[in-house]
């Protein structure tokens, strides 16, 4: 039977092994005032909308460690299937490792059904898998795509909750963003209108969130086919680098030589032949 | 209880209520993060389990989607088993059991509510730790707290379609006209033997009271 879940066989009823073990790691920690990992939102805007003849994705590129900006060219839109793209806030490792498996899992269930993967079973699938982490993996995703049964989108939560919107953003800028979107989201908009709105969006978190910033990506996705522009939008602000630093001979003056002949005395002499065919 | 809840909470107002023929059940559509931001103005908290089954969550969304996804199933395949469609009360103890089991880690609740050959429309509540109770009316959620003497004053038993509606309607709105996690748009499901009726009321068209 093909089944999505290629690398383990479901069980059915609720699995809280990892309940369990959190709370006795926790209990461990404890004493070194140390906590569990929280889901972090570590600085992204994301966003997408449903229109007339699609659905199109944005997303930020800037990656932070901390207060640092760890990768200026990040991609956060992740490839799924040819027809689902999703775009992956929160702990970096966690949505790339999340969208990879399932992106295989669906890979191999294509090939095993013959048929496309459609949006509700990519969105079914990260639930189980959220829920029964319990939150430990901080991956907040908006998940896009085009099938058999229309254009979606869906939000899916780090505790495994979903739910199917017409627009959405999410990261630490999304506030920012949705404001742009609640004031010129309409049902049914052209491409080139819809394209616009989500660069605006995410413009908007970039420009009023830290933790945002650099390029903006879309991702396009129609019936036809995908279009991953990356970047959509350079930033206004690129600095010049040389990144050469070799210095040619007579940067550095010289000022005065001094030679000192070392007298050396031979001592002894030995000779070995050696065979050198 | 909301402030606990982590990730996305269905700070709620959710209602059930049995009349002549059959059962409505409603709620509102709001979905909150740490009682301050609301992350939905649209959430479908109304989940259909079987052909005249419905149940209202509360509680974590993630969790309450979870047991519902396993309960559609388990009664789902009961009901092909026993070849006939199940009884509201199997659904509200699929659910029960669900929830009881595994007390420690859940945080939902639910209204069941709808129509079976053996006893018609009935209602069941199935609380937070596991607690199965059969009512001809009941409601939930935290903003059930501000219309418990409306719900008390105001429900006969034997109403008719209409007169249920209009009670089930007033209560959602003043509910959500007093809690700050209750909002967005009421949603009723009728359900009578003929079949499910689904009506959405906007924000804008509830009934109106005092000072609004």
């Amino acid at each position: 039977m093909a089944l999505s879940n290629v690398l383990e066989i479901p069980t059915s009823g609720f699995n809280f092994e990892n309940v369990a073990r959190n709370v006795a790691l926790e209990g461990l920690l404890e004493g070194g005032h140390t906590k569990t990992p929280k889901p972090m939102k570590t600085g992204t805007t994301i966003a997408g909308l449903v229109c007339k003849e699609g659905v199109v994705l944005g997303a930020d590129t800037r990656a932070t460690s901390g207060e640092v900006v760890a990768d200026k060219m990040c991609a956060k839109i992740h490839y799924i299937s040819p027809n689902i793209y999703c775009c992956g806030a929160g702990t970096a490792a966690d949505t790339e490792k999340t969208t990879d498996l399932l992106s295989s899992n669906l890979t191999i269930f294509s090939m095993d059904s013959g048929r496309n993967p459609r949006v509700v079973m990519a969105v079914n699938i990260l639930q189980d898998m959220l829920f029964r982490y319990r939150g430990q993996i901080g991956a907040s995703l908006i998940l896009g795509g085009v099938d058999c049964n229309g254009n979606h989108l869906y939000t899916v939560g780090p505790y495994g909750s979903i739910d199917n919107v017409p627009y959405l953003a999410m990261g630490s800028g999304d506030l920012a963003a949705l404001g742009i979107l609640e004031d010129r989201f309409k049902p049914n908009m052209e491409m080139e209108e819809a394209k616009e709105l989500v660069r605006d969006a995410i413009h908007s978190g970039i420009m009023s969130d830290l933790g945002s910033g650099n390029n903006i990506d879309i991702c396009v996705i129609t019936k036809q086919g995908v279009d991953y522009i990356r970047p959509y939008q350079e930033s206004e602000y690129k600095d010049k680098r040389q990144k050469r630093y070799k210095y040619g001979p007579g940067t550095t003056s010289i000022l005065t030589e001094k030679i000192i002949p070392l007298e050396l005395e031979v001592v002894q002499e030995t000779v070995q032949r050696m065979d050198t065919a | 209880m909301d402030s606990q809840i982590k990730g996305v909470s269905t700070g709620t107002t959710i209602l059930a209520v049995t009349f002549n023929g059959g059962v409505i059940i409603g709620s509102d559509s709001r979905a909150s993060i740490g009682g301050s931001y609301v992350s939905s103005k649209t959430i479908n908290k109304l989940i259909q389990v079987h052909d005249r089954i419905f149940c209202c969550i509360a509680g974590s969304l993630a969790d309450a989607q979870a047991v519902t996804k396993a309960a559609k199933f388990q009664i789902s395949f009961h009901s092909i088993q026993m070849e006939s469609p199940p009884l509201v009360k199997a659904a509200a103890s699929v659910l029960k059991e669900l929830c009881y089991n595994n007390k420690e880690e859940l945080q939902a609740g639910f209204i069941t509510a709808g129509w079976d050959r053996k006893k018609g429309p009935q209602v069941y509540t199935v609380a937070l730790g596991g607690m199965l109770l059969s009512q001809p009316f009941t409601i939930g959620g935290s903003g059930s707290t501000y219309i418990y003497g409306y719900a008390d004053a105001k429900y006969k038993p034997d109403m008719s379609k209409e007169e249920c509606l209009q009670f089930a309607t007033n209560a959602l709105a003043l509910a959500m006209g007093r809690d700050n996690v209750s909002g967005g748009v009421a949603h009723l499901v009728v359900i009578t033997e003929e079949g499910v009726e689904h009506m959405v009321i906007p924000g804008d068209k509830l009934p109106k009271f005092h000072d609004e």
